[in-house]
């Protein structure tokens, strides 16, 4: 098949960044989204233009490096990584436009690569339990009920690749920062600081200057780990809870 | 935003609940609005005390409401990280995935509904601006005013930014207070409540001026 | 023994010994080493630095760890977050003798059965200490949240794996890696937001800084502004990960590289057993030449799933269309004990010969079918799914093609590195301060590495000996300070800086890709599942040459100061050539199968890996020089007798 594509060229945070048009020919239905750019980069390179940035590292839909925009969604139509993407799931001749996360607290770094660094400080404001190195009792002292650990377990799979604000028309973190609370706060292990975890989370995910969550939804849509929306009610209600016993 | 949302909210069921005994004629609705309202928890509290309670009540919400609205548009705008006035420049699925076209309404519905309000409140609580001529009797007052075209086409207006506002509002209200229990926003029994909340407020506030200006109700 | 063509390509040096592998009972030996080992006293950590480069299980967990400890860590990665390592991609599980089953597993049998897996090639004292931390490993994970699977009653859940008879690997559905690893990062984040660690994204180590005979720290870019850095410490710890991607096409990510190691062996550090590879039976087969990564799938689908090809090669017509009798089982044929569950690298092996004969299916003719027709009309279709759906899906994801109407197609693919950098019992390697701790040390595995151990590994490094062995020495420090303008440090950026400029200047007309795709191909075809005299000694020209094109003729596009994806990639392959080189001399030199290595000249007349104990148990370390030198580390088992395996 053949596809144009439009892609989002910035040469870095400073640079304004535009829109640029470049042509394929016979590409492969079964060619990853990635495998598309590769080619397109290895045109690009020996034409002396400069190959587009992307991130990606395991190409198998778990690390949570890669992710653009693709038409206007975040890691485009199917419900999946963009690397696990295929090129199967467009029409020969479709233009295609690729633009990178769009978010205040994830400023661009060159063309579709945005630093996400926002998520590790939101991490480090509370995403852990306290557990010192060796300190760990025997792992059946506590036994943990089937269902708790599943739904701790759905949450937990969050890949931290930041689609959820990519797609959120407010850009807030609010179901990442609720996958989180959720793991954690579903497990015996985590409550000890379950409050404290919840308000430094929020403070910190307001702070990196994430959007407030309205509830539109989106969000959970574009997330290629299908995070459920009522984490972010889970949230909320912890953090009431915390509020209510005077935390802050 | 959420409380004070809700708390308009309640005020509208209750209001819509008043004005619907407008189709029990004059006397009722007048005695209704002149006397068992003002006269609520009398004599526990002056004359009128407790419909004073209910509008500072009322006024604090919007205040708060739309002070919190503004604040929330601002930093929400901000962390959208637009470039050039659009966000994404693609021009496919400007809709989103699976947003209700409420929830794109809810910053200028917003504004349409204060203005609505003050300009409502200023034809119906005193004798300011009448439309179709002053009055003492409210119910007078109403009849004059939904004789009008532009009235009605206003308060349309402005009951149709209701409609909206609490299509996605009420959902919206309950799940940042916690109380969502579903995966998804479209299969939310929130979302269908408030899409019946938003219909029943909207018809049941049109009923009154409809069927004045229709059906010649109450001339 | 009669002299080894390998010699032509290496010289050989003095036999090694690992001076701190502790003797006396093998049970008693980590307890009585880690009370020899000396102690910081806590007032004294925050003077002490260390640099740990790498944030997979291994790095993660030792920079947590030694962070809370007190020490002042630095730690590394060249990923935008250190939750990214590779290590997030592991699927099956993680290993531990709990016996929670109660199914007669022990620290012993797991140490047992490391090291017969291992075939005989890996080390008595360490493997079991891995054995023996591996109960601890599982408790601090639990500890830290890590939701793995449960049963009904709220107890840990078990399934067996890799060929052994009890269940003994916990595990989180499909993604045990990702869940390990996220507990490892938000520990060390924990450490990063206490200021006990400085947490350096996006930075990738181009050189090991060595001052008088010791590792003081090393030289990285920031991949952002390309700015060259020197960091110095008191000790540094690589955990790097494998080197899979030597082969271009692996299982590992795409940026997973040998150079963090690769610079250290450069500057003395030994390469032990580089030539060990191992190659996963169950992957998602090559569909075109712009194929960039393969895609692994749970060995447990061998469980259910039946493998074949057709009796005649080109046979194009659908699977299921072709009758039973026209169809060849191959693995139940020849191996009828354990038919379809053969080892990893013998049911490799056997796919590969099949399609070396052409009777391989798909594109290209390389794969085999992975049938589930029986299964299905067996269990039906609902159990298929409950047991196998998520890898049903992922395969249809990936090919577009429905497995539960036509079978699967698969290939064998490169997936884990047993060889890396040499580490005595300390985990240190002959550099003096020093660490290498997970994938990129010579590691526990031997020659093969059993299913759900690397996880076991990684972790065991990090959480739980480099924290003793590190603060062992450690304790003589601080050692004097290193500042940047010392002549061992200006001469390393030097080093660094003249390569980067040299990528640069080429400008060549190939692409890096285009020459890390050929070196693939080589290793793959010489120094890949079959290995043979002839073979790997004309690999050693081939990429010599093929080194010689890349150096006067690749294309890197851009400048340094500016996030340059192209000029890391160079960096990468032009050490993979080198590596490729070693590779080949080592696996010349072991004129024997054992493991993930197969020389078809020792095989038995039913072509079983035939080991060679009496002329190569050891461990081949390789120090570098213009031609390497081979150093062996001879290996004596005390407490396993030595045997050869056979599934027939
Ligand atoms: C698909 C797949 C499935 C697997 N499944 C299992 C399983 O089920 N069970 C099991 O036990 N094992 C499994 N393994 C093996 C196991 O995952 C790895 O061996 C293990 O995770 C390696 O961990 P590590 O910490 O040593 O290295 P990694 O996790 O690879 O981490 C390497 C780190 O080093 C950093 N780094 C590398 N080079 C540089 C540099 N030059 N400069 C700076 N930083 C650098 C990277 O950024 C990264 O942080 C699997 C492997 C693969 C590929
Ligand atoms: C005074 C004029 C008003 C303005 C400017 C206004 C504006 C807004 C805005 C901007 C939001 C934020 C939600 C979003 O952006 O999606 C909101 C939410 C809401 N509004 Fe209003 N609104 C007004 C009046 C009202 C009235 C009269 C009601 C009730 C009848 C109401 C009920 C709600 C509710 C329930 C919410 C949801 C709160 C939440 O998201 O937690 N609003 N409003
Ligand atoms: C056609 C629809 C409506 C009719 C016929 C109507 C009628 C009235 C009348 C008769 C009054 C005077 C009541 C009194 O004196 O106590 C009133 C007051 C008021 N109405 Fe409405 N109303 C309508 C819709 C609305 C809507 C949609 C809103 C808000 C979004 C609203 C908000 C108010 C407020 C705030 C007051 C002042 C209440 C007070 O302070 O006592 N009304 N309305
Ligand atoms: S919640 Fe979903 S979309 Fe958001 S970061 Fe996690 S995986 Fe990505
Ligand atoms: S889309 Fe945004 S508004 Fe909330 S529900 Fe999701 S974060
Ligand atoms: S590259 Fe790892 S998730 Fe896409």
């Amino acid at each position: 098949m053949n596809i144009t594509v439009r892609v989002w060229r910035q040469k870095n945070a400073d640079d304004k960044g535009k829109m640029v048009t470049y042509g394929l020919e016979d590409v492969s239905e079964h060619m990853s989204f990635l495998e598309m750019l590769d080619v397109l980069n290895e045109q690009l390179t020996l034409s002396d233009d400069d190959p587009i940035a992307f991130d990606h590292d395991c190409r198998e839909g778990i690390c949570g490096a890669c992710g653009v925009v693709i038409n206007g969604i975040a890691h485009g139509p199917e419900v999946t990584t963009t690397c696990q993407l295929h090129m199967r799931s467009f029409e020969d001749g479709a233009v295609i436009d690729i633009e990178p996360w769009r978010a205040g607290a994830f400023p661009v770094v060159k063309d579709l690569v945005v630093d996400r660094s926002a998520f590790d400080r939101v991490i480090q404001a509370g995403g852990y339990i306290s557990a010192p190195t060796g300190s760990a009792p025997d792992a059946h002292a506590v036994p943990v009920p089937k269902d708790d650990a599943d739904h701790a377990f759905d949450a937990a799979t969050c890949i931290g690749c930041g689609a959820c604000v990519a797609a959120c028309p407010n850009g807030s973190a609010m179901l990442f920062t609720a996958a989180k609370i959720t793991h954690l706060g579903l497990l015996p292990q985590g409550q000890p600081e379950r409050e404290s975890r919840v308000i430094g989370m929020i403070e910190q995910h307001d702070h990196e200057g994430f959007g407030g969550c309205t509830n539109i939804g989106e969000c959970t849509s574009a997330c290629p780990k299908g995070i459920p929306l009522d984490t972010i009610s889970q949230l909320n209600r912890d953090l009431l809870g915390a509020l209510a016993h005077g935390k802050s | 935003m959420a409380v004070s949302g809700l708390v308009m909210l309640g005020y509208l069921l209750v209001h819509m609940y008043g004005n619907l005994k407008f189709f029990q004629g004059r006397e009722t609705f007048d005695s209704y609005l002149h006397d068992t309202l003002p006269h609520m928890f009398y004599p526990y509290l002056p004359e009128g005390g407790m419909l004073w309670i209910i509008r500072v009540l009322l006024l604090a919400a919007v205040v708060v409401h739309a002070y919190a609205a503004v604040t929330l548009w601002r930093r929400n705008r901000a962390a959208a990280g637009y470039v050039g006035g659009t966000r994404y420049h693609s021009k496919h699925n400007r809709t989103g995935i699976q947003r209700s076209y409420a929830s794109f309404t809810m910053r200028w519905g917003g504004v349409v509904l204060l203005l609505f309000i003050i300009g409502h409140v200023a034809q119906m609580m005193p004798n300011w601006l009448s439309p179709g001529g002053a009055s003492d009797s409210k119910y007078e007052r109403t009849v004059n005013g939904f004789e009008i075209w532009w009235v009605v086409l206003l308060y349309t207006i402005g009951l149709l930014a209701v409609g909206f506002h609490l299509w996605h509002g009420f959902w919206s209200a309950l799940t940042t207070l916690g109380q969502n229990y579903s995966p998804t926003r479209r299969d939310s029994t929130w979302t269908r409540i408030a899409i019946g909340i938003s219909v029943l407020l909207t018809a049941g506030f049109l009923s009154v001026p409809f069927a004045i200006f229709f059906f010649g109700a109450g001339s | 023994m009669t002299s080894n063509v390998s010699e032509q390509f290496h010289a050989t040096g003095a036999d090694i010994h690992d001076t701190r592998a502790p003797s006396g009972p093998i049970e008693r030996r980590w307890d009585d080493h880690k009370f020899n080992t000396l102690l910081v006293n806590p007032a004294n950590r925050r003077k002490l630095s260390v640099i740990v480069v790498g944030t997979g299980l291994a790095g993660a967990s030792a920079a947590a760890t030694l962070g809370e400890a007190g020490y002042k860590v630095k730690s590394f990665c060249y990923q935008d977050s250190p939750r990214r390592a590779h290590s997030i991609a592991a699927q099956g599980g993680i290993n531990a003798a709990k016996n929670y089953r109660n199914d007669g597993d022990s620290i012993y049998r797991l140490f047992y059965d490391t090291v017969k897996g291992g075939d005989f090639r890996a080390r008595e004292s360490n493997v079991y200490r891995l054995a023996q931390v591996s109960v601890n490993i599982i408790d601090q994970c639990v500890a830290q949240g890590v939701p793995f699977a449960r049963e009904y009653g709220g107890l840990l859940d078990n399934r067996s794996f890799g060929g052994v008879q009890v269940s003994r690997t916990f595990y989180a559905r499909g993604q045990t890696g990702q869940q390990l690893l996220i507990g490892a990062y938000q520990a060390l984040e924990r450490q990063i937001a206490a200021g006990t660690v400085e947490m350096n994204t996006r930075h990738e180590m181009l050189e090991l800084i060595m001052v008088d005979d010791k590792a003081r720290g090393v030289i990285v870019r920031d991949m952002v502004s390309g700015e060259i850095q020197t960091h110095t410490a008191d000790a540094v710890v690589l955990a790097t990960g494998g080197y899979g991607n030597v082969f271009f096409l692996s299982t590992n990510a795409m940026g997973c590289n040998v150079t963090a190691t690769w610079r250290a062996h450069r500057k003395g550090a030994y390469f032990a057993n580089p030539c060990y590879t191992q190659i996963h039976p169950t992957c998602i087969p090559v569909s075109g030449d712009y194929q960039s990564k393969l895609t692994l799938m749970s060995e447990s689908l061998r469980n259910d799933g039946r493998i074949w090809v057709p009796k005649v090669g080109g046979d194009d017509r659908l699977p299921s269309d072709i009758p039973e009798d026209e169809r060849d089982y191959y693995l139940e044929r020849i191996y009828p004990a354990f038919g379809n569950l053969v080892p990893r690298d013998i049911a490799s092996r056997a796919a590969k010969y099949q399609c070396d004969d052409g009777r391989g299916v798909g594109p290209g003719g390389l794969g085999v079918y992975l049938d589930f027709a029986d299964a299905i009309s067996r269990l039906g279709r609902a159990e298929v799914e409950a047991k196998y759906g998520n890898l049903f899906d992922m395969y249809a994801q990936i090919t577009g093609e429905n497995p539960y109407e036509q079978p699967m197609r698969i290939y064998p693919a490169v997936h884990y590195t047993m060889g890396g950098l040499w580490v005595d019992y300390d985990l240190q390697s002959n550099l003096t301060g020093l660490f290498v701790a997970g994938e990129a040390n010579f590691s526990e595995h031997g020659a093969n590495r059993l299913g759900a151990s690397a996880l076991m590994q990684g972790l065991a490094d990090g959480y739980f000996v480099l924290p003793y062995t590190l603060a062992n020495y450690l304790a003589d420090g601080p050692y004097e300070k290193v500042d940047d303008d010392h002549p061992e440090v200006v001469a390393a950026r030097q080093a660094v800086e003249d390569r980067i400029a040299k990528f640069l200047a080429i400008n060549g007309n190939r692409t890096v890709d285009s020459f890390h795709k050929e070196l693939g191909q080589i290793m793959w075809d010489y120094c890949g599942m079959e290995r043979t005299e002839e073979g790997l000694t004309k690999a050693i020209g081939l990429i010599r040459d093929l080194k010689d094109e890349f150096w006067s003729n690749v294309k890197v596009a851009g400048v340094n100061e500016e996030l340059n994806q192209t000029l890391e990639r160079a960096g990468r392959v032009a050490d993979f050539f080198e590596l490729g080189e070693l590779m080949c001399i080592d696996a010349l030199n072991r004129r024997e199968s054992c493991g993930g290595h197969f020389r078809a000249e020792s095989q038995t007349e039913d072509g079983e890996a035939l080991r060679n104990d009496d002329d190569f148990a050891y461990v081949s370390a390789w120090e570098f020089g213009d031609e390497p030198t081979l150093h062996k580390e001879p290996l004596d088992y005390e407490y396993v007798e030595m045997k050869s395996r056979s599934y027939k």
